[in-house]
């Protein structure tokens, strides 16, 4: 199951935290998800999905971000205790 | 005496960068755009202390790194590049307390500017509120910049703003300072690999025969993957530059620092060791009013029945609640209208003061009820951060056609008018996702399409009902008329998206900030804003637009008898009036005899009383008969009138240029009347109503329209008018881009003529097309 082992950020299950282990890409959007905290090493919860499914709300360096699918899958991460 | 001194203000959105300025600037602030760009140049001078200071308001920002000339404007401003704007003395950084860390990321890149620093601490209530805690002196220290709490939207430590800034300035102005190091604690922001790196591009820029640029232009260049400084370098040697900018960036990954991962790494390090000891948060982020808040409102039901119910107010609003402030100006434009035209004897004069001043005036006017009330809701719903929740809501949906969550709002309000609409635009920071919404919002069918489609249903469409009675046939072509726009939109916005605006999908990575209590202050500001830019940018072309309309209507052609005649008639109906008060008072008279008739007591009173009423009587049926011959003989001076009329706007230049396009009309099913019809509207589309009118020799008598319309024939007897030439004029009116404050606002908006011409052009093909197609579509089986 993809949601019990999530590899990238839209995959992480509501509710649930993780570690961001790298940001794919050097284009603008990856520099734009580093900007805004989305880098190695930090906590993200993934706090839910817009009522058509897509964007997904994330909480990052203590804000809410609000990401589609697309920008998530970018986001790498590792199971965090 | 001092020098005048220039601020520059700067921070991420959402930390109270607009309440800060407009309390530093007192709210007198000079709008504009920055030539080439669509940046909007806010500029507020003040004085502090006596001194003069021009307080720079840049657009709030999450990051200085600039991928598209819009975004350089603000590098260029600080860095005193940009040719209208002086140097800034000092920087004020605002930063957001309660959200310091991903703050403090603009703070260090503004740091890398060498420029003289102060950074205000704002929302510390929203801070303490999340059990947020910051040692504020302690964080000066490690900075080596001065910090100033304050609580902007409550006037509290503004004056200790100021302060800073001026001891800032002059700390700066000492001969022997020099511009500060990053971080002048000693605290390095980049690796040395990367700081190498650097010193090697300016090398090789001098070499490539660039003078002097800026350390941050240089890390700018290394780290912006593709930016704007990397592809706009301003030397001849462009591909020998980014050959050797790829090699740079290959070196650096071997050493431990790709990019552009090593800038977060580097910068979020430093904010780190700058913040420790400084910041003291809970481990586990407490619940606020405003997270609870958000439980319900992005809630997949309840938050999308939420949205639904304020977009309906919203748009009742702008349809409804501005009609009455719109109807006062009309009537106030009507009433100013008789005055003027009552000073004035009939003429070119009167006629130009009339119907093109007062008219041109009252055309601008009377979008400013719909401007006011749309950003007044705008404002309020983006100050108390919903407006992020309104996009968050809606980017499925506006992905399907290309666009994301923020072009929903903008294009809803167009369906009310696209002025405000295309003004409201302004909240889509992706350039190409703007320009498109800009560029499909006069699609959305507004209010001004509505008589034009009514005044065609009335005259040509049956009340016809189906299913019972639930489904009229004039309803239901008035909301296929209504929806078309919006679905011609989908395509459009698509196809522009593949052309002109084509490039990879913009990310939609956006905060969702912390609800609050709207500022009435800076709502109001917002407003005015707004309206003002309009009048005074938008307004003065309208205005220009209408003079020239009624010129071309009114020139050539010798005015003299229908000017004469309108004097005759003004005459004959104000005799009309006279007599027909007299009627009205003999009449009264009669009612009131029959009464004292009745009551009467003695023999005489009968008498008298109806002596006089048979008097009465013989005095009405004679008025009754000169009344039936003055009205008769008015009736012909005003049928004369407006005959004349008709004949003079057949004959003006602009009726000489309806029959010129009589052949291109023709496959539409129209004659030239309707051709000068659509070219008079080209102000605003509901003045073909009037133009018809005239043409048509109804004069201003709009009731009797339809059926003229129904009687109009053609020389050879076949009626002008069908229900496929009606559906063709209405789709015309659907898609044409008749309406020039569009597109004044579309250039003021887009700060370029060439998008206001390209709406017109495209709009217009689509709509002789659309016209062209239902027409002969129709015209066989309808």
């Amino acid at each position: 199951m993809a949601a019990s082992h999530p590899e990238t950020l839209d995959q992480l299950t509501f509710g649930q935290t993780a570690r961001v282990v790298a940001v794919d890409g050097v284009d603008a959007i990856s520099a734009r998800l580093m900007e805004m905290g989305l880098f190695e090493g930090e906590v993200v919860e993934s706090l839910g999905a817009a009522p058509l499914g897509d964007p997904i709300e994330f909480l990052v360096c203590g804000y809410r971000l609000s990401l589609r699918k697309n920008e998530a899958r970018r986001v790498r991460i590792a199971g965090h205790e | 005496m001092s020098e005048p001194l220039t601020i520059a203000l700067i921070g991420n959105p959402n930390t109270g960068k607009s309440t800060l300025f407009n309390a530093l600037s007192g709210s007198r602030a000079l709008t504009g755009n920055y030539p080439g760009v669509t940046v909007e140049k806010k500029i507020g001078r003040t004085q502090f202390e006596g001194r003069q200071v021009d307080v720079v308001d840049l657009p709030g920002t999450y990051s200085l790194a600039p991928r598209s000339i819009d975004e350089m404007v603000a590098v260029n401003v600080l860095l005193g590049r940009q040719a209208d704007v002086n140097r800034p003395d000092v920087v004020v950084c605002i930063v957001d307390a309660s959200n310091i860390e991903r703050n403090l990321y603009l703070v260090s890149q503004v740091l890398d500017l060498r420029l003289p620093v102060v950074v205000v601490l704002n929302m510390c209530d929203v801070a303490a509120e999340r059990g947020i805690q910051i040692y504020e002196s302690m964080l000066s220290c490690r900075l080596g910049l001065p910090v100033v709490r304050t609580e902007a939207h409550r006037q509290r430590g503004i004056d200790d703003v100021r302060k800073a800034v001026l001891s800032a300035a002059a700390g700066s102005a000492s001969a022997t300072a020099k511009p500060p190091e990053p971080g002048s604690s000693g605290l390095k922001i980049f690796p040395e690999a990367f700081r190498q790196e650097c010193q090697a591009l300016s090398a090789k820029l001098t070499e490539f025969g660039r003078t002097e640029t800026p350390e941050y232009l240089l890390e700018r260049m290394l780290l912006d993957v593709g930016g704007w400084l990397e592809t706009h370098a301003e030397t001849p040697r462009q591909a020998e530059l980014t050959d050797w900018l790829h090699q740079a960036r290959a070196r650096l990954a071997e050493q431990g620092c790709p990019v552009p991962a090593v800038e977060a790494r580097s910068r979020y390090a430093w904010v780190r060791k700058v913040l420790d000891g400084v910041l003291v948060k809970p481990t586990t982020r407490p619940v606020t009013f405003s997270d609870k808040l958000d439980r319900v409102l992005t809630h997949h039901i309840a938050g999308m029945a939420v949205f639904v119910v304020l977009m309906l107010i919203v748009f009742q609003a702008i349809y409804r609640g501005a009609e009455p402030v719109k109807d006062l100006f009309t009537a106030g434009q009507q009433w100013v209208a008789g005055l003027v035209g009552g000073l004035l004897p009939p003429g070119p004069l009167n006629s130009l003061l009339v119907d093109g001043v007062v008219g041109g005036v009252g055309s601008v006017l009377v979008f400013l009820p719909q401007i006011v009330v749309l950003f007044l809701f705008i404002a309020l719903l983006e100050d108390c951060g919903y407006m992020a929740r309104a996009a968050f809501l809606m980017d499925r949906l506006m992905t399907r056609v290309g666009l994301s969550g923020k072009s929903f709002v903008p294009l809803m309000s167009s369906f009310a008018c696209a002025v405000p609409g295309i003004m409201a635009t302004r909240v889509i920071e992706n350039r190409r996702d703007r320009f498109t919404t800009i560029l499909v919002a006069p699609l959305m069918s507004c209010s001004a399409r509505q008589p034009v489609y009514w005044l065609m249903i009335a005259a040509f469409f049956p009340a016809t009902y189906y299913v019972g009675g639930w489904v009229g046939l004039r309803e239901l072509t008035m909301f296929g008329m209504t929806s078309l726009g919006a679905l011609v939109a989908i395509p459009v916005a698509w196809l522009l998206k593949q052309t002109f605006f084509r490039g990879e999908t913009p990310p939609f990575v956006m905060e969702l900030p912390g609800y609050k209590w709207p500022s009435p202050r800076l709502v109001l500001n917002r407003v005015y804003d707004r309206a003002r830019a309009f009048v005074v940018r938008a307004g003065t072309l309208i205005f220009a637009t209408n003079i020239l309309v009624w010129g071309a209507g009114y020139f050539p052609g010798d005015h003299t008898q229908t000017d004469a005649l309108q004097v005759v008639v003004d005459q004959a109906q104000e005799e009309l009036a006279v007599e027909k008060e007299a009627r009205l008072n003999l009449e009264t008279r009669q009612q009131e005899l029959a009464a004292l008739l009745k009551s009467a007591t003695t023999e005489q009173q009968t008498l008298e009383l109806k002596t006089e009423s048979t008097d009465v009587a013989g005095r009405l049926s004679e008025l009754d008969q000169k009344l039936e011959s003055l009205s008769g003989e008015t009736a012909l001076k005003v049928a004369d009138l407006n005959r004349q009329r008709s004949e003079l706007l057949e004959n003006s230049l602009l009726g000489r240029l309806g029959h010129a396009i009589e052949p291109v009309v023709a496959p539409l099913g129209w004659d030239w009347r309707i051709g000068v019809g659509v070219l008079a509207s080209f102000p605003a589309r509901e003045v073909i109503i009037g133009t018809l009118g005239t043409i048509y020799s109804m004069g201003g008598d709009e009731e009797g329209l339809p059926t003229a319309l129904q009687a109009a024939r053609r020389p050879d007897g076949r009626p002008v008018y069908s229900i496929p030439v009606a559906l063709s004029i209405m789709v015309f009116f659907a898609l044409c881009a008749q309406c020039s404050s569009t597109l004044m606002v579309i250039h003021r908006e887009t700060n370029d003529w060439r998008w206001a011409l390209f709406t017109f052009a495209y709009m217009t093909i689509l709509a002789y097309l659309g016209a062209f197609l239902t027409y002969q579509g129709t015209r066989g089986w309808l």
